[in-house]
């Protein structure tokens, strides 16, 4: 009997008598009994090391002590991490608002206008700011974006040039990430000095930093010219807060700008989670990777948004696809826009002027004090600045400042060698810069307020730019705190989310994000740390991933686990690179082929498109498992050139494959390494590890079975786990020096650590049985959901015994012969307030049910009625009872203008429309729109405010 | 579903207004029916040159892409800029104004082409 403390009865939505009851209805005598009859038997192995579960107390109490070990100290790193103070409104009602965090991916925009529309602020606050024409609703990180671009660079060229210039002043993390990025795509990185290169037709695309990593503001202009001279695309990763004062990107004749937009109002993270951008012209509109949010009309003609261009994602072009991003990071999006509204343009004008003329002052006096001879030979590397200079001494004198500094607990940037850099933030003040100034010379007068009153005037006359922006309505009305808490409710009140209902959706389960797991995010011992920070800082967050590393590795099997990677696309993509960089170091490095079963999410086939392999598809069986003797043909055929078989366990189709061990086996006998996605292992937890089994690496998701809260679409983390032969090619640290490649695909060396402890807090508080017990719970939700659903609807694929594993796939192709799809389903599910389950996929016209553990008999029970009644509906339509052109199904949802007419007309009552069961009297969801127009959308693409709400 | 008799059809649901040397190309009432809306079309260039059976471009709606396949060996003399405009003139009208490409064959082979007949009866076989 679980302890009134243990924190699995407050995850695990059913008790003993509930269990009782759905297992009696299996005919299963135990939860035990069920595992045994659900799992092929030579996967159920080692079980978890014993842990005891942590009460919450205890869990504050465990965490308090590690953030004890990390130091907050004043931070002038910069290098695309910059302070700032994340307004007290913001991290109450956004980041702190289940509301906002337990959110899915738009994709049913009737339930998501809110998110929508603060996603379309922020691509508008991109656009005006890079002054491009299209900006998407965000990418991972600032790293992964250059590398987004670049790849746009090569595909513009249809692959046939080459070469693409990076600058030497990039961040020397993106720098990191275009070199693992380039060679598998075949693609050449010149890296060298943007005045001196000498371009060629052979050149894709070329990079600059504005302003550059040493403080430099760069001639971008000329930069661009010289690569249009020779039509090659011209990419900046541009500073998305410098961009208030410096002339925009698209005035310089910058095609694709990127970047990080953590400056506005997200707090450092150790690295993440943090939104980047990347904007561009119409004219590559369908090369933009990843989401775009576009206007459209709803069926009663009112404005609507939805997620546009989908065509161009992995979920529909797979290996063709512009990108491989699923989840991106729209939670930190929305808090981006969100902080823009707030703020408006002249508060941000303002703290960027401030900022300048700080560092203008800084300079002042540096400069003073080293003419004065007050402190050694000293100059100042950067002509031009914005916020950051980087500061040339001898070793000797520079040694003395680090130390001083060191003592003081004052960061600065010191990884290139003789040289400091200091880049200054919002938090910094006058106070903060004659600090700064005491480390260089220790007993310095200075007239400061002569200074000031100098820098100030030379702020003023720099070149700024002249053209506006955020001149909208919405950065505008806003910026009192009461105005603006009215806005944020507006919008996350048209939004669903868990706070609401289950929300079912195959393959993410969505189950609880508990706030205990969540509170100490916002510490700020965790959340202060600058990524680059010295080692002995932060001792506690390298407890923190060494213990999740520990405890991710005893769950999958796999020993060497990275967590860098921030969505599990990436973390397939630092899975994929991984055993292609193996097979070339074993002088294998001819084997590029990469087996894929048709069942497999879309995110596979763009993964390995992207690590420069080539997908070749293995049929499945009927129910998603790979088909052994297309398998064994297809490695024998490929016997020389097989890299890997990507597979998902259990299959996409929700069972367990009995041929699992066979299957691996073939592939290791044709040398090829067995890749497992792990977005199913809400089903194996603590039963089953993939490395027992034959896996060689795969990838976990984070924000699906380990709790960390969807946000709406990101922040995401997907740490891969490898074996021990293939560690050395996970990704490491982007700044490591010396010959070995880093293989670092996030700007941050641990991607998202900001996030970590949300896990690291659910493994804890469940212990190792509970872990096993919800695992076994999720996969008796399902089996009694699909038991209660089975006299109503065929589901598809059962596995052993006629159970299926933690999800299950409803046929709704009979219901096209009487004019049905299977989204007139989702949105009447809508009406009975419910997010619709996976939509027609990984078959077309079916819907994939996953209920999780953290859902309660009754709240099971509501979803199967509301099924059933549709079903019923569905009859009546087939009977002829109700025309197949005016029914609640093709009419969903039914919003509160329907209801507002005067005269109703329809052939099924009000009652029937709005109140169709009983429970609704007390659970109603109004969706904000009606059913929205997708094909309009696409073909009118408009991706940004509408222009008639500017401000005069 | 029309499928008007002067025409010659593919498997891949196109179809060529003649099998002479120089012909129209475009997708059957099939495709369009399979497709739902169509939001865009990618065509090629003028002077482009493609083998049989090669992608010469893709059709898409809201939820699919399509490649649009060559019946026959051939160099594209023309692209119909209207329907990359608006893309509804193919499902409005898939055999008139909403034709996709004028070709000049560069190879004999017409090996593939089904008549009228014999492509509703592929579809009969198809669906079944």
């Amino acid at each position: 009997m679980p302890h009134h403390h243990d924190f699995s009865s407050r995850h695990i939505g059913v008790g003993a008598a509930e269990i009782k009851k759905m297992l009696t209805a299996l005919h299963y005598a135990s939860l035990d009994e069920l595992s045994r009859a659900a799992l092929p038997a030579a996967l159920l192995g080692t079980p978890l090391a014993e842990t005891a579960p942590l009460s919450e107390a205890q869990l504050h109490e465990a965490l308090r002590t590690i953030a004890d070990r990390n130091v907050c100290a004043k931070t002038y790193i910069g290098l695309g991490y910059n302070p700032v103070v994340t307004p007290a409104v913001i991290t109450r009602n956004v980041l702190e608002d289940p509301r906002w965090y337990t959110a899915y991916t738009p994709y049913q925009a009737e339930l998501s206008q809110g998110r929508l529309e603060a996603l379309l602020i922020f691509q508008q606050l991109v656009m005006d700011l890079t002054a491009l024409e299209i900006a998407n609703a965000s990418l991972l990180d600032e790293s992964s974006a250059a590398a987004e671009a670049m790849n746009m660079a090569f595909t513009h060229h249809r692959q046939r040039r080459r070469k693409f210039f990076a600058d030497s002043q990039l961040f020397p993390q993106t720098l990191a990430v275009l070199q693992t990025r380039a060679a598998p795509r075949g693609i050449e990185l010149i890296i060298g000095e943007h005045t001196q290169v000498s371009l060629d037709a052979t050149f894709c695309g070329g990079i600059l930093q504005y302003p550059c990593a040493d403080g430099t503001i760069p001639n971008l202009s000329n930069f661009n010219k010289a690569l249009h001279a020779v039509e090659a695309l011209a990419i900046t990763s541009a500073d998305l807060f410098a961009l208030t004062l410096l002339p925009p990107p698209a005035a310089c004749g910058t095609d694709i700008a990127i970047g990080s937009t953590q400056r506005f109002g997200l707090p450092l993270f150790f690295g993440g989670p943090h939104a980047a951008y990347l904007a561009t012209r119409k004219t590559l509109l369908r090369s933009v990777p990843g989401r775009l949010i576009g206007v459209t009309k709803d069926k009663r003609g009112g404005p609507a948004l939805r997620m546009a261009l989908q065509t161009r994602e992995q979920h529909i072009r797979r290996e063709k696809a512009t990108s491989n991003i699923c989840t991106a990071q729209v939670l930190p999006a929305v808090v981006a826009a969100l902080y823009a509204v707030y703020q408006g343009a002249a508060r941000l004008r303002t703290e960027a002027t401030r900022i300048n003329e700080l560092t203008l002052l800084l300079r002042r006096a540096l400069l003073e004090l080293a003419r004065g001879q007050k402190l050694g030979p000293l100059t100042i590397s950067n002509a031009s600045c914005f916020d950051t200079l980087t500061i040339a001494m001898p070793d000797a004198s520079r040694q003395a400042v680090l130390q001083r500094a060191q003592q003081q607990r004052i960061n600065l940037r010191t990884d290139v060698e003789h040289k400091i850099g200091i880049t200054l933030n919002a938090l910094t003040t006058v106070a903060d810069v004659q600090e700064l100034v005491a480390l260089f010379a220790p007993q310095s007068e200075l007239n400061w307020q002569d200074l000031q009153q100098q820098a100030a005037r030379e702020s003023a006359a720099q070149q700024w730019r002249a053209q506006d922006f955020m001149t909208h309505a919405v950065f505008n009305n806003y910026q009192t705190e009461t105005e603006f808490v009215r806005f944020v409710n507006r919008l996350v009140s048209k939004d669903i989310s868990l706070v609401q209902s289950m929300i079912p959706l195959g393959s993410c389960t969505m189950k609880l994000n508990s706030a205990a797991e969540l509170q100490p995010v916002s510490w700020p011992q965790f959340s202060a740390l600058h990524p680059y920070a010295p080692a002995q800082q932060t001792q506690g967050y390298r407890q923190l991933i060494a213990e999740l590393q520990q405890m991710l590795a005893e769950i999958s099997g796999l020993p060497a686990v990275s967590l860098q990677p921030n969505a599990g696309s990436q973390g397939e993509l630092a899975g994929l690179l991984a055993i292609r960089n193996y097979h070339a170091a074993q002088g294998q490095g001819q084997r590029e082929v990469c087996l894929i079963p048709a069942s497999a999410h879309g995110t596979n086939p763009a993964s390995a498109a992207m690590a420069g392999l080539r997908t070749v598809a293995v049929a499945c069986d009927r129910d998603g498992s790979i088909d052994a003797a297309d398998l064994r043909a297809k490695t024998e055929q490929y016997h020389d050139q097989l890299a890997a078989l990507m597979i998902t366990y259990p299959s996409t189709h929700g069972v367990f494959d009995d041929n699992i061990v066979a299957v691996c086996d073939i592939v290791h006998t044709h040398g090829g390494q067995v890749y497992l996605d792990g977005a199913n292992m809400n089903a194996l937890v603590g039963l089953a590890r993939p490395g027992d089994f034959g896996a060689d690496v795969l990838h976990l998701n984070l924000h699906k079975t380990f709790c960390i809260p969807h946000g709406g679409g990101g922040p995401g983390v997907g740490p891969v786990a490898a074996a021990e032969h293939l560690a050395a090619y996970l990704p490491g640290d982007p700044l490591a020096t010396g010959d070995k490649a880093s293989h670092a695909l996030a700007s941050a060396p641990h991607g998202s650590a900001g996030i970590f402890m949300i896990s690291w807090a659910y493994l804890q508080l469940m212990g190792s049985a509970g872990l096993r017990r919800a695992t076994q719970i999720a996969i008796l939700n399902a089996n009694y959901l699909a038991l209660r659903l089975t006299p109503h609807y065929d589901i598809l694929f059962r596995g052993r015994n006629g159970l299926v594993a933690h999800e299950c796939i409803v046929d709704c192709r009979p219901f096209k012969t009487i004019g049905l799809d299977v989204s007139d389903i989702a949105r009447r599910l809508m009406d009975y307030g419910f997010h619709s389950p996976t939509m027609s996929w990984p078959v077309a016209q079916t819907l994939m049910i996953e209920p999780t553990e953290s859902e309660s008999l009754a709240e099971i029970e509501r979803f199967c009625a509301a099924m059933i009644a549709i079903r019923g509906e569905i009859n009546a339509i087939a009977a002829g009872e109700l025309p197949r052109d005016d029914n609640p199904l093709v009419h969903a949802p039914h919003t509160l203008a329907d209801c507002m007419v005067d005269s109703w007309t329809r052939p099924y009552s009000k009652q029937v429309a709005f109140y169709p069961l009983t429970y609704l009297r007390t659970h109603k969801f109004w969706p904000a729109v009606n059913k929205v127009d997708h094909a309009y959308g696409d073909r009118n693409f408009h991706g940004g405010l509408d222009q008639q709400e500017v401000a005069p | 579903m029309e499928f008007p008799r002067h025409l010659f059809f593919t498997k891949d649901h196109e179809w060529l207004s003649d099998d002479s040397d120089e012909f129209s190309v475009g997708i059957s009432a099939y495709a369009v029916e399979q497709l739902g809306d169509i939001v865009y079309l990618e065509l090629p260039a003028v002077g482009d040159n493609f083998a049989a059976r090669e992608s010469f471009g893709t059709v898409e709606s809201v939820k699919t892409v399509s490649d649009l396949y060559m019946p026959r060996n051939g160099e594209i003399l023309a692209v119909n800029e209207e329907v990359m405009q608006d893309p509804e003139i193919v499902q409005d009208d898939p055999y008139g104004k909403g034709w996709l490409i004028k070709v000049k064959a560069t190879a004999a082979d017409t090996g593939n082409l089904l008549d009228a007949l014999s492509y509703q009866k592929y579809l009969v076989q198809e669906e079944g």
